[in-house]
C-alpha cells in the first residue's frame, strides 16, 4: 500500500484519486488550496448567471470522499522536494509521499499590461474569480461597463455571463474575426453576429495598452491600441491560460511552459507525476498539442495514470482530437482537425443554413479523400461515430453518405443533416 | 448569495419587469379578485359575463405577461437569475405562493362549503358564479371539481403558452406541451362535460377523464362506478372494459415502445401542470443520493396501498355464489394473488440481477405481506387486509387523493419542485416506472467523451434524477423515475443528452469507457471484472 499524495482537486486529480481507489487500496490524499471538495469548473458561469448555484457544480455529495477514503486537504503547497518524497505546506508543514501526482491546472495569461494588478481586474478560471466578480460586478449598477480582453472560450463565456446580469460589455478581439485562428471564416462571421446580436460591443482587431486606476487602485477605464479610452468597472482577462506551476520553480522537476512528462505522464522523477493541463508532453502524439487545457484530457490522464499506477504500464493516448463549446445560444462541436483554412492537403465542405445559426464543415484530404474532421454549429453530432470515423481513416464520401445516422440532435428536429448531405455532396463531385 | 426580490414568473435578473409587466401583473390580480369576491358572495349583476370577464382577463394577463418577458429575446435557454429570484429561490414569494396554493388545496378538499358547494339548494359563492359555465357545457349546475377543472385547465394552457414560447427553439419541447394542453382541454375538462350532457333519466354515464387511469384514477373501480358503467349499457360497459384495458394492455404496450414519458409528460394532466404552471420550479428537486431512497420506498408503498385498498374495495361488493356471477369474491383474490405472484415470478427469472438489494428486499417483504394478508383471511375469515375495505379507501383518499397528490404535490411546487407528487406520490408512475426500467426501448443516451459534468441535466431534473451521475461515466440513463421531458437534453450546453427508443440491447452499460481515450483501456477494465 502506497502513500499517493495528489495536489489539485480538479478534474484531473479527482478523476485519478476516485479511479486509484477502485483499483487499489492506496491510501490517497488530495490537497486543495481553491475550494473543499471538486467542482467543475466548466460551471462557473452558470452559478454566474443564476442558473446554479455552486454547490451544484459538485458531481459529488459531500460524503462521497470519507465513504471512499480519499483524504481531503485545505492548504497550498508552496514547494517540492523530489529528493525527499516531500512536499511543504503553507499551513500544515512537511508531508511525505511514496508518489506525488500534480495536477494543479492552468492560471490566466497576463502579458505585462500596465494595470493588469489593478483591483477590478481579474481573469475567469478559479472559484476566487467568481468571488471577484461577484465583488466587482455585481449588477449594473456597481458595474456600468466591462471590458473583456482576449477572444476565445472565456472571454465569450465571461462576456454571456455579465450580459445576464445587464451589464454592458465591450469585448477586444485581437483577431480581426471571433476566434479564427482556430474557427474558419464561416463560423467565426455566425459567432460574430451571434455576439453582436446578444447586444455586447464587439471590437475586432483590436488589442489592450493600458488598464488605468482610480485613485482608490481600481480599474477606472481600458485604453485600446488605437489610443480609445473606455470607462469601465470591470477588466476581465482572458487572453489564455498556462500551467499553474510557479510552485515548482525552485524544485528539481523540469518544466518548460509546463511540467514536463512522458508518455507514462512521469517527469523526470520516476515517483513524480503531472497531469490535466499544467502537464506538458514530451512527445504528443500526432494531431495533438503537447499542453491542452481541456476538461476532457484532464479527466483521460487521471483515469490512464490511474491504471499505469494499479494496474500495468499504460500510455496515455489520446484518441482523435474532439471539443465543444457553446457561444451564447449557438452550441458547437468539433470532431478530428479543421484548420481555419484550406490548403493544398486539405479541402472543406461547407454548409450554412439561411438564418445562420447552423453550419457543418467537412474536411479531407483531396488526394486521398480521407475524412480529416469536421466543425458543427446548432446541430449535434454523434462522438461514437466520428470517433470510429477518425479512428478507421473513413473516405470523405462515406462519411457524407452517412451523415445521417451520425445526427444526435433531439427527437422532432428538422433534418438539417439531410440538406448537409445534399449541399456536401454537389460540392465533393465538383472538386 | 443574497436573494433578491422579482415578481417574474420566469425568473429573470432584477429590473426585467417591465411596465406592461407591471399592468398584466395587475390585471391578472384583478382577475383573481372578481373570482375572490364571489366566493364572499358579492353580487355580480351580469354573472356569465363577469365570469367570462374575469377567465379571459386571467388567462390573457399570464399569456401576456410571458410575451413581455420572451419577446425579442433570441431563441435559447432562459435561466438567468433562477436560482437568485425570490420566487424560485424558496424566497418570500415562494414561500407566500406556496402558502396560498396550499390553502387554497385545504379549502377545495376538506371545506367546500366555503366555496359556495351547498349541501342542499343552490349552489352560492365562487361555485355558483360558474353556474353558467356549468350549465353551458354539461347542463348541469357546477361543484368545486368543476370549479377547479376550469382553474385547472386555465393554468394548462396558459402557462402552456409560456413554456411554449420559452423553448420555441426546441421542437420536441413544443409538440410535448401541445400534447399536454390538448388532453387536458380535451379529455379532462370537455369530454367529461359533455358526456353529462348525454344522461337522461334512466341513462347515466359516470363522470370520466379516459385518460386518467387506474391506480391514479384509484377510485375508477369502486362500486358506486362499476353500478354506473354496468347501469349505462354497452357503452358503460365499452368505457368499463377501456378503464381495464388502458392498465392492463395499452399502458405496457405504449410504455415498452416510448417510455413512461407517453404519459408522464405527454398526457397525464397532473404532468401536464407540473410541465407548465409548475416549470418555474422544477430545478428546486432533491437530487441526493438519500432522496432517491426515499423515493424509492415511498412511491412503492404507495403503489402497494392502492392495490391492496382496490383490492379490498372490489372483493367487497362481488358476490359469494360463484353460480350467479364468475367473478365471486373468492375468484377475485385468487385472481390477485396468482396475477401478482406471476409478476413478481418473471421479474425475479428474467430481471433479478438488475434489482438493487433495497428493491429486492422490498419486493419479497410487499409479496409476502400481500399473500399473507389474503391468507389469513381465508384462515380467520378476518375482514380482507384486516381494515373494513371501506376504512382503507377513505384513508387513501384522504391520504395519498387529497393530501399528497394535491396540497403536498402542488401546493408545495415552490418548495419542493413541481414533480413531488410524481417522484414520491403517484402509484401510476410507480407501475410505469417499473416498466420503465425493466422493460422498455426508451433510454436517454450520452455523448462519448462531450460531457463536462457542468451539472446543468442534474439541476434541472425535476424528478431529482443526479443525470450527471450517468452523463460524466458515458452511461445510458435509464431510470425508472424519469419521465423523459427532455429539459436534460435541452439545457445542455454541449449536446451530450438524447431521448432515444432503441432495442433493449445495451441499453444498460455500465462497463462503457468514455470515447476518445485509449481502447486499451476498455480491454482493462474487462480483465478488471474477470477478477
Amino acid at each position: 500500500m502506497k502513500n499517493i499524495v495528489i495536489i489539485g482537486n480538479g478534474i484531473a486529480g479527482i478523476t485519478a484519486a476516485r479511479h486509484i481507489r477502485k483499483l487499489s487500496d492506496h491510501h490517497i490524499t488530495v490537497i486543495s488550496s481553491e475550494t473543499d471538495y471538486f467542482f467543475s469548473r466548466t460551471a462557473l458561469m452558470y452559478v454566474f448567471m443564476g442558473h446554479m448555484k455552486f454547490e451544484h457544480t459538485q458531481p459529488y455529495e459531500n460524503w462521497f470522499w470519507e465513504k471512499n477514503r480519499i483524504s481531503l486537504v485545505r492548504d497550498r503547497v508552496t514547494e517540492v522536494l523530489p529528493s525527499q518524497n516531500t512536499i511543504v505546506l503553507e499551513n500544515g508543514g512537511a508531508t511525505a509521499f511514496d508518489t506525488l501526482i500534480i495536477a494543479t491546472g492552468s492560471k490566466p495569461n497576463k502579458f505585462g499590461w500596465p494595470g493588469q494588478d489593478l483591483r477590478g481586474v481579474q481573469g475567469l478560471y478559479s472559484k476566487q474569480d467568481l468571488d471577484l466578480l461577484e465583488t466587482y460586478a455585481p449588477d449594473n449598477r456597481q458595474c456600468k461597463r466591462a471590458v473583456i480582453v482576449g477572444g476565445g472560450l472565456i472571454g465569450i463565456e465571461l462576456a454571456e455571463m455579465l450580459h445576464s446580469r445587464e451589464i454592458p460589455v465591450t469585448f477586444l478581439v485581437r483577431e480581426n474575426s471571433f476566434w479564427n485562428n482556430v474557427l474558419p471564416e464561416g463560423e467565426s462571421a455566425m459567432i460574430n453576429t451571434q455576439i453582436r446580436e446578444h447586444g455586447i460591443d464587439l471590437r475586432l482587431d483590436t488589442t489592450l495598452k493600458e488598464i488605468l486606476p482610480d485613485n482608490q487602485g481600481k480599474v477606472r477605464a481600458v485604453v485600446t491600441d488605437k489610443d480609445e479610452e473606455i470607462p469601465c468597472d470591470l477588466c476581465g482577462l482572458t487572453a489564455g491560460v498556462s500551467p499553474n506551476i510557479d510552485f515548482l520553480r525552485s524544485s528539481e522537476i523540469e518544466t518548460e511552459k509546463g511540467i514536463l512528462v512522458n508518455e507514462y505522464l512521469q517527469t523526470n522523477f520516476e515517483n513524480i507525476y503531472a497531469i490535466g493541463d499544467c502537464a506538458q508532453l514530451r512527445s504528443p502524439q500526432k494531431d495533438r498539442r503537447p499542453i491542452e487545457a481541456v476538461w476532457y484530457t484532464g479527466r483521460m490522464m487521471g483515469e490512464t495514470l490511474a491504471y499505469h499506477l494499479c494496474r500495468k504500464p499504460t500510455p496515455y493516448r489520446p484518441g482523435p482530437w474532439f471539443n465543444s463549446a457553446k457561444f451564447f445560444d449557438i452550441e458547437y462541436q468539433t470532431y478530428g482537425m479543421v484548420s481555419p483554412g484550406t490548403s493544398a492537403s486539405e479541402h472543406h465542405l461547407y454548409w450554412e443554413n439561411k438564418e445562420k445559426q447552423r453550419a457543418i464543415r467537412i474536411a479531407y484530404h483531396p488526394e486521398t479523400e480521407r475524412f480529416m474532421g469536421i466543425n458543427t454549429l446548432g446541430i449535434r453530432l454523434q462522438h461514437r461515430q466520428f470517433d470510429h470515423w477518425l479512428r478507421s481513416n473513413a473516405r470523405v464520401g462515406t462519411v457524407i453518405a452517412n451523415l445521417k445516422e451520425a445526427g444526435f440532435d433531439p427527437e422532432f428536429y428538422p433534418d438539417f443533416l439531410d440538406q448537409v448531405k445534399e449541399k456536401t455532396a454537389q460540392q465533393l463531385s465538383r472538386n | 448569495m443574497e436573494t433578491k426580490t422579482s415578481m417574474s414568473l420566469s425568473a429573470n435578473p432584477p429590473a426585467s419587469v417591465n411596465l406592461l409587466q407591471k399592468i398584466w401583473a395587475f390585471t391578472g390580480v384583478c382577475a383573481l379578485g372578481i373570482l375572490f369576491l364571489a366566493v364572499f358572495n358579492f353580487e355580480f349583476p351580469n354573472r356569465p359575463l363577469w365570469l367570462g370577464a374575469s377567465l379571459v382577463l386571467l388567462t390573457l394577463s399570464i399569456v401576456l405577461f410571458s410575451y413581455e418577458e420572451y419577446k425579442g429575446l433570441p431563441g435559447g435557454i432562459k435561466n438567468n437569475g433562477v436560482w437568485t429570484s425570490a420566487l424560485t429561490n424558496r424566497g418570500l414569494w415562494g414561500w407566500l405562493l406556496g402558502i396560498a396554493i396550499t390553502f387554497f388545496y385545504v379549502i377545495l378538499y376538506f371545506y367546500p362549503q366555503f366555496l359556495g358547494l351547498n349541501a342542499e339548494g343552490d349552489n352560492t359563492g365562487v361555485v355558483g358564479f360558474f353556474d353558467p359555465l356549468s350549465k353551458t357545457l354539461s347542463g348541469n349546475p357546477a361543484s368545486q371539481w368543476f370549479v377547479y377543472g376550469t382553474l385547472y385547465t386555465i393554468a394548462i394552457l396558459a402557462f402552456g403558452i409560456k413554456f411554449l414560447w420559452k423553448y420555441r427553439h426546441n421542437r420536441y419541447e413544443k409538440i410535448r406541451t401541445l400534447s399536454v394542453m390538448f388532453f387536458q382541454t380535451a379529455f379532462a375538462f370537455l369530454i367529461p362535460e359533455f358526456m353529462a350532457r348525454l344522461n337522461t333519466d334512466n341513462f347515466s354515464l359516470p363522470y370520466y377523464d379516459l385518460k386518467n387511469i387506474w391506480p391514479l384514477n384509484y377510485y375508477n373501480f369502486e362500486q358506486y362506478r362499476i353500478d354506473q358503467f354496468l347501469n349505462a349499457g354497452n357503452i358503460g360497459l365499452a368505457l368499463l372494459i377501456f378503464g381495464i384495458i388502458s392498465i392492463f394492455i395499452i399502458t405496457p404496450i405504449l410504455t415498452y415502445y416510448y417510455g413512461k414519458r407517453w404519459y408522464c409528460s405527454w398526457v397525464c394532466g397532473c404532468g401536464g401542470l407540473a410541465e407548465t404552471a409548475g416549470d418555474p420550479f422544477r430545478h428546486l428537486s432533491d437530487k441526493s443520493l438519500f432522496a432517491w431512497k426515499v423515493e424509492r420506498w415511498v412511491v412503492h408503498s404507495v403503489l402497494v396501498f392502492v392495490v391492496l385498498m382496490t383490492t379490498a374495495v372490489v372483493h367487497s361488493y362481488l358476490g359469494y355464489d360463484a353460480q350467479k356471477y364468475w367473478l365471486n369474491k373468492d375468484v377475485f383474490l385468487i385472481a390477485v394473488a396468482v396475477f401478482l405472484g406471476v409478476i413478481f415470478a418473471l421479474i425475479w427469472k428474467f430481471k433479478k440481477e438488475e434489482l438493487q438489494k433495497d428493491a429486492q428486499y422490498g419486493a419479497i417483504g410487499y409479496l409476502a405481506i400481500v399473500l399473507g394478508l389474503i391468507a389469513i383471511h381465508y384462515l380467520s375469515g378476518s375482514n380482507v387486509f384486516l381494515f373494513q375495505a371501506e376504512t382503507l379507501r377513505s384513508w387513501y383518499a384522504f391520504l395519498i387523493g387529497a393530501i399528497f397528490s394535491g396540497v403536498i404535490g402542488t401546493g408545495f411546487y415552490p418548495i419542493f419542485g413541481n414533480r413531488v407528487w410524481c417522484r414520491f406520490g403517484c402509484p401510476m408512475a410507480a407501475i410505469l416506472g417499473l416498466q420503465q426500467r425493466l422493460f422498455s426501448r426508451f433510454r436517454i443516451t450520452t455523448n462519448g467523451g462531450q460531457c463536462i459534468s457542468c451539472g446543468n441535466c442534474s439541476t434541472y431534473c425535476e424528478m431529482g434524477i443526479d443525470v450527471r451521475a450517468y452523463a460524466q461515466k458515458g452511461q445510458n440513463i435509464v431510470r425508472a423515475s424519469c419521465v423523459g421531458c427532455g429539459i436534460c437534453s435541452a439545457v445542455c450546453p454541449r449536446g451530450v443528452l438524447k431521448l432515444e427508443n432503441g432495442p433493449l440491447e445495451g441499453r444498460i452499460n455500465s462497463d462503457d469507457v468514455l470515447t476518445g481515450n485509449d481502447l486499451d483501456l476498455l480491454d482493462l477494465i474487462k480483465e478488471q471484472r474477470k477478477h
